[in-house]
């Protein structure tokens, strides 16, 4: 549905994108811009999770008009190097599923605190409806973000020693540091 | 065409004549002959066509060979034609026009009428088979030997083993000739040693560039001296004398084909030049691992895909790299095929060559069920790759 939408880069329509590499300085590059396609791609279809069987024959690893596909061993190896940055995480041994975040933990928790502090928010605490659905960060990108994917954000800034996840009688509330 | 056999015309004592037919024209085939206008005389034994001009260029066919024959009737401007199917030739037959043909019949085109007469006589000849019961004088050719009738199974496999002689036969005659050439050669080869040695003998009445042009002439028959066990023992000094006459015979033709030359197209070249002492693939490797440790100007070089090539010291792998690369650019995509007739190169080489490019960054690969292609390296020359335009996500 949304796939025809999807803006392709050119280098979607240019044959080799679909073979792996040798050269590695090549491959450094080809597998870079895999990267960023697949993330746009997942932030495009509004996905979470991403089937790897599944995928095999989505227009992100097969390009019809071209007749080129992505074989499974170059998905593994992208996939591999995304697990990696943190966009990934397993949900089975073997790696049949994965939760795919397009922007890391890690990155939304320096979102979030930045948004804290210029906010003021410092050594107060809110609730995590509060962050994602409250009346305050109506305009900002975490809005709307899913509860899992808030929590590990937020623990990366806990184990950064920059914010205390705690639990209140009915939600989970946070406070900054 | 190539069952004809030329003739005196005189015809043997116990040979007798049966019809004859002026304008009569030979075809190979389809194929028009020189054999435009002659007589054409059958006899009990044979078919026999003298020029109408020259008397003395005559053909016969022994009618043996004829299986069986045709009438192919005329039209508005075709003359009416006999079409002759013929066996093959049998082993010892007088020379004629043409030693080898790729039709199976001939044909007699009747200018001046008179076929269908000349038509009904043969066809008479042909079933009686008179040649079989009155044999021509001994030196005729051995065709004319009793044919064994042959009925049944034991027939045919008489015929097999029959025929399986004759290519014995065949086998061998061929190898007699191979023994005359090894033998003649090794007489050229002196030959050509003494002329060049009376050559630098008397090199005044001669002049320079006459010696070197014939020279050159000798050495292009082969090399004038081959280095070889016998005269050079084994080991390494054998190897490097090898070395150094490999290096020396192949400068010239590496330079002619683009400076460089598979390791296979090298030993085809060595060995036809040496003739008569012909080198081993082993032998020749190791000869040519010492080129480097004897400066000589060719190189050996293996490729990461195991291909051994020779090539000259001045050839630039950057230059072929660079020129490489800028073919495939011009021609949006290469494959190693489309680039050695392009290049002018043996289809590995090419190859090699666009790996090597590959690995130098100058291309990138496609991969699919057409093959292997190569493009642009667009990863490495453009600047707006997807990770690199910066997008928030």
């Amino acid at each position: 549905m949304a796939a025809s939408s999807f803006e392709w880069p050119w280098e979607y329509n240019f044959p080799p994108f679909f073979t792996l590499q040798p050269n590695l300085d090549t491959r450094e590059k080809q597998l870079q811009s895999w990267c960023s396609l697949i993330l746009s791609y997942q932030k495009h279809i509004k996905s979470h999770t991403l089937d790897v069987v599944e995928m095999q024959t989505s227009s992100l690893f097969y390009n019809k008009s071209i007749e080129r596909k992505l074989s499974l061993e170059s998905i593994y190896l992208i996939l591999d190097r995304l697990e990696k940055k943190g966009h990934i995480e397993w949900l089975d041994k073997s790696k049949k599923q994965c939760y795919l975040m397009w922007r890391t933990p890690q990155e939304w928790g320096n979102t979030i605190y930045k948004w804290a502090k210029e906010a003021g928010l410092v050594n107060t605490v809110c609730t995590f409806y509060e962050l994602t659905d409250g009346d305050d960060t109506a305009g900002q990108e975490f809005h709307g973000l899913e509860p899992d994917l808030l929590v590990k954000a937020l623990k990366v800034l806990e184990s950064q020693g920059k914010a205390e996840i705690i639990e209140m009688d009915e939600s989970r509330g946070v406070k900054f540091f | 065409m190539d069952r004809l056999e030329w003739s005196d015309g005189n015809l043997f004592p116990n040979e007798s004549t049966s019809i004859q037919q002026i304008g009569v024209r030979i075809y190979d085939g389809e194929d028009k002959t020189p054999f435009d206008n002659g007589s054409l005389l059958l006899t009990s034994h044979r078919l026999i066509w003298k020029d109408a001009k020259d008397q003395t260029c005559v053909l016969s066919l022994p009618l043996s060979l004829i299986v069986f024959v045709e009438e192919q009737a005329g039209g508005f401007s075709k003359s009416p034609k006999i079409l002759a199917h013929l066996s093959a030739p049998m082993p010892g037959k007088q020379p004629g026009p043409a030693t080898s043909s790729k039709n199976h019949y001939i044909r007699f085109s009747f200018t001046q009428g008179g076929m269908t007469e000349f038509y009904r006589c043969l066809a008479d000849e042909l079933a009686h088979r008179r040649w079989e019961h009155i044999p021509l004088t001994s030196h005729q050719p051995a065709s004319q030997k009793r044919h064994v009738r042959a009925a049944g199974i034991v027939g045919i496999e008489r015929n097999i083993q029959q025929k399986h002689k004759e290519t014995d036969q065949n086998i061998s005659v061929a190898f007699e000739d191979l023994n005359k050439l090894i033998a003649k050669a090794k007489d050229m080869v002196t030959l050509a040693k003494g002329i060049s040695s009376k050559i630098k003998e008397k090199q005044g009445d001669i002049t320079e560039d006459e010696t070197i042009r014939l020279q050159s002439y000798l050495l292009s028959l082969g090399v004038d001296d081959p280095v070889t066990r016998e005269t050079h023992g084994s080991g390494q000094s054998y190897y490097r004398e090898l070395a150094k006459q490999i290096g020396s015979m192949l400068e010239q033709p590496l330079r002619e084909s683009g400076g460089i030359m598979t390791l296979t197209d090298v030993y085809c070249r060595v060995n036809r030049a040496r003739g008569m002492e012909l080198l081993s693939p082993e032998d020749l490797i190791s000869a040519c691992k010492l080129l480097e440790v004897l400066k000589l100007p060719v190189r050996l070089k293996s490729f990461d895909s195991g291909v051994q090539v020779l090539q000259l010291q001045s050839h630039s792998e950057e230059e072929s790299i660079e020129k490489t690369a800028k073919l495939v650019e011009e021609n949006g995509s290469l494959t190693a095929e489309e680039l050695s007739t392009m290049a002018g190169l043996s289809v590995i080489l090419a190859k090699e060559r666009l790996l090597l490019t590959e690995k130098s960054g100058g291309v990138c690969r496609d991969e699919s069920v057409e093959g292997l292609r190569f493009y642009p390296n667009q990863f490495l020359t453009r600047k707006d790759l997807y990770f690199q335009l910066g997008r928030t996500l």
